[in-house]
């Protein structure tokens, strides 16, 4: 569904991605891990151009997504992506946030995408919230309506950048459980994460990232019992 | 004793009688104020779309080396606006545009006064858009939003918000500054107060009627603008 050839990004004279080829299937999970300024995230970004890669291709269902040829406004809105600070807009209702894009870019009528919001919001547990504000909900809930938000799209793929590490510890697993769902629903996934026991339990493979090229690569049972690269090996017993 | 008190009493209150009632004066007030009143609604409103175009070019361009002819120009308008004297340009602007001497005075003040507010709200909501936090157009951008879909739905609101006092500020600063309306040959409440003067051979007592209308207008207008405020905070309980 994705496949990257041989991406580079650099700031300046930096280069924080040295050539990542990688391809995602359709359905597949893929957890990304690696150390802080790894190029993890931007790799990730690089994903639905929010980075616009220095040189190297981003295919996304065969289309090269940096080719002004193609509407990248239209292939990012088949790529959802969740942030780590969430992202809401704070100056919109939890409903509209979820409705605002679906209506705008003229997808669904305003009613169609209430429903869906409502049906989404229910399928959390949070239809009451649907006339608050942000915030006036904990991170949690701030994120699982971030990721709702970005189903409401229909998308064919989601990017997950970090996204349980700005939330208190006692949030984390409700987040992680909504995204379990979608994994089990069949959504294709691609998640940065440091919850280790996630990329176990749910990823196809994982990648790990570190000085901008995925140094290792597995299924999760290889890779976190057997580990060969030694930056791995020192990264996993630091943080296992 | 009592009768010179009230002589005082009255010396003090004949001028503004003179220069209020007699042949309908108030009504000249009133019609000023009025003219004061559409110039800084027009002018404002023109300000704010002045404003706001340039805000959204210099943030657009503000990387782009290809349109940086459309930063210059916009950099250029705000500096020569900011760094010359208010009054020299409405005599600029009246004598380059508005060549007909019997052109709406409304629309020669507003269009004036709104290309000079123009400059000041740009500054102020380029600083407004910049206080909205990027992840909200990163956000707005991977829903599938085009760049400007992003500014419209999302950016804007919030900026606007945001800069709501500073705006509110300059629209205050507006309605005092038309006081300088009558170079351009407005009749507006100072132009109309100086007339009354100048007609009762007392020049002060109308000026001070006309500094009180202001000072009842700011007055009314801050108490306004703060409900409004309130209004556009919810969200942030």
């Amino acid at each position: 569904m994705i496949v990257s050839n041989n991406l580079r990004k650099s700031y300046g004279k930096h280069e924080v991605l040295k050539g990542i080829s990688e391809k995602i299937e359709k359905g597949e999970k893929v957890v990304i891990i690696g150390p802080s300024g790894s190029g993890k995230s931007t790799f990730l970004r690089c994903l639905n151009l929010l980075e616009i890669p220095t040189s190297g291709q981003i295919l996304f269902k065969g289309e090269d997504i940096a080719d002004p040829k193609n509407n990248i406004n239209k292939i990012r809105q088949k790529v959802g992506m969740v942030f780590q600070h969430f992202n809401l807009f704070p100056h919109l209702t939890i409903k509209e946030n979820i409705t605002i894009a679906p209506v705008k870019l003229g997808i669904l009528t305003k009613e169609e995408a209430d429903k869906k919001a409502i049906e989404l919001l229910r399928r959390i547990g949070l239809e009451d919230k649907a006339e608050a504000y942000p915030k006036q909900l904990s991170g949690g809930q701030k994120q699982r309506i971030a990721i709702i938000r970005a189903l409401a799209m229909n998308p064919e793929v989601l990017l997950f950048d970090e996204p349980t590490s700005a939330l208190d510890p006692e949030m984390v697993g409700e987040v992680l459980e909504l995204m379990k769902e979608l994994a089990e629903d069949g959504m294709t996934m691609v998640v940065v994460t440091h919850e280790m026991g996630f990329a176990r339990e749910v990823a196809n493979r994982v990648l790990f990232i570190d000085e901008g090229i995925v140094k290792e690569q597995n299924t999760p049972d290889e890779f976190f019992t057997n580990p060969q690269n030694p930056r791995l090996k020192e990264f996993l017993s630091k943080v296992l | 004793m009592g009768g010179q008190y009230l002589s005082m009493v009255t010396d003090f209150i004949k001028p503004f009688y003179d220069a209020f009632i007699p042949e309908h004066r108030y009504m000249n007030y009133l019609k000023g104020l009025w003219v004061t009143l559409q110039i800084s609604f027009f002018a404002i409103l023109l300000g704010i779309v002045i404003g706001v175009t340039i805000a959204v070019i210099k943030v657009t361009v503000a990387d782009k080396k290809k349109f940086i002819w459309l930063k210059v120009i916009c950099d250029v308008y705000i500096t020569i606006i900011r760094g010359t004297p208010l009054m020299l340009q409405l005599l600029i602007i009246y004598n380059l545009i508005f060549t007909a001497r019997d052109t709406n005075e409304i629309l020669v003040g507003a269009v004036c006064f709104g290309i000079n507010s123009g400059a000041y709200v740009a500054e102020i909501i380029r600083g407004g858009i910049e206080s909205v936090d990027s992840g909200q157009m990163e956000a707005g951008r991977s829903l599938g939003f085009h760049y400007m879909q992003t500014m419209r739905y999302i950016i804007m609101p919030q900026a606007i918000k945001n800069v709501l006092p500073a705006i509110g500020n300059e629209l205050i600063v507006l309605i005092k500054e038309t006081a300088v309306a009558g170079v351009i040959a407005v009749s507006d409440l100072t132009m109309a107060a100086q007339n009354i003067g100048a007609v009762n051979y007392d020049i002060l007592t109308p000026l001070y009627i006309a500094a009180a209308f202001y000072l009842v207008l700011v007055l009314g207008l801050t108490r306004l603008l703060h409900i409004f405020e309130r209004r556009l905070a919810q969200g942030d309980r």
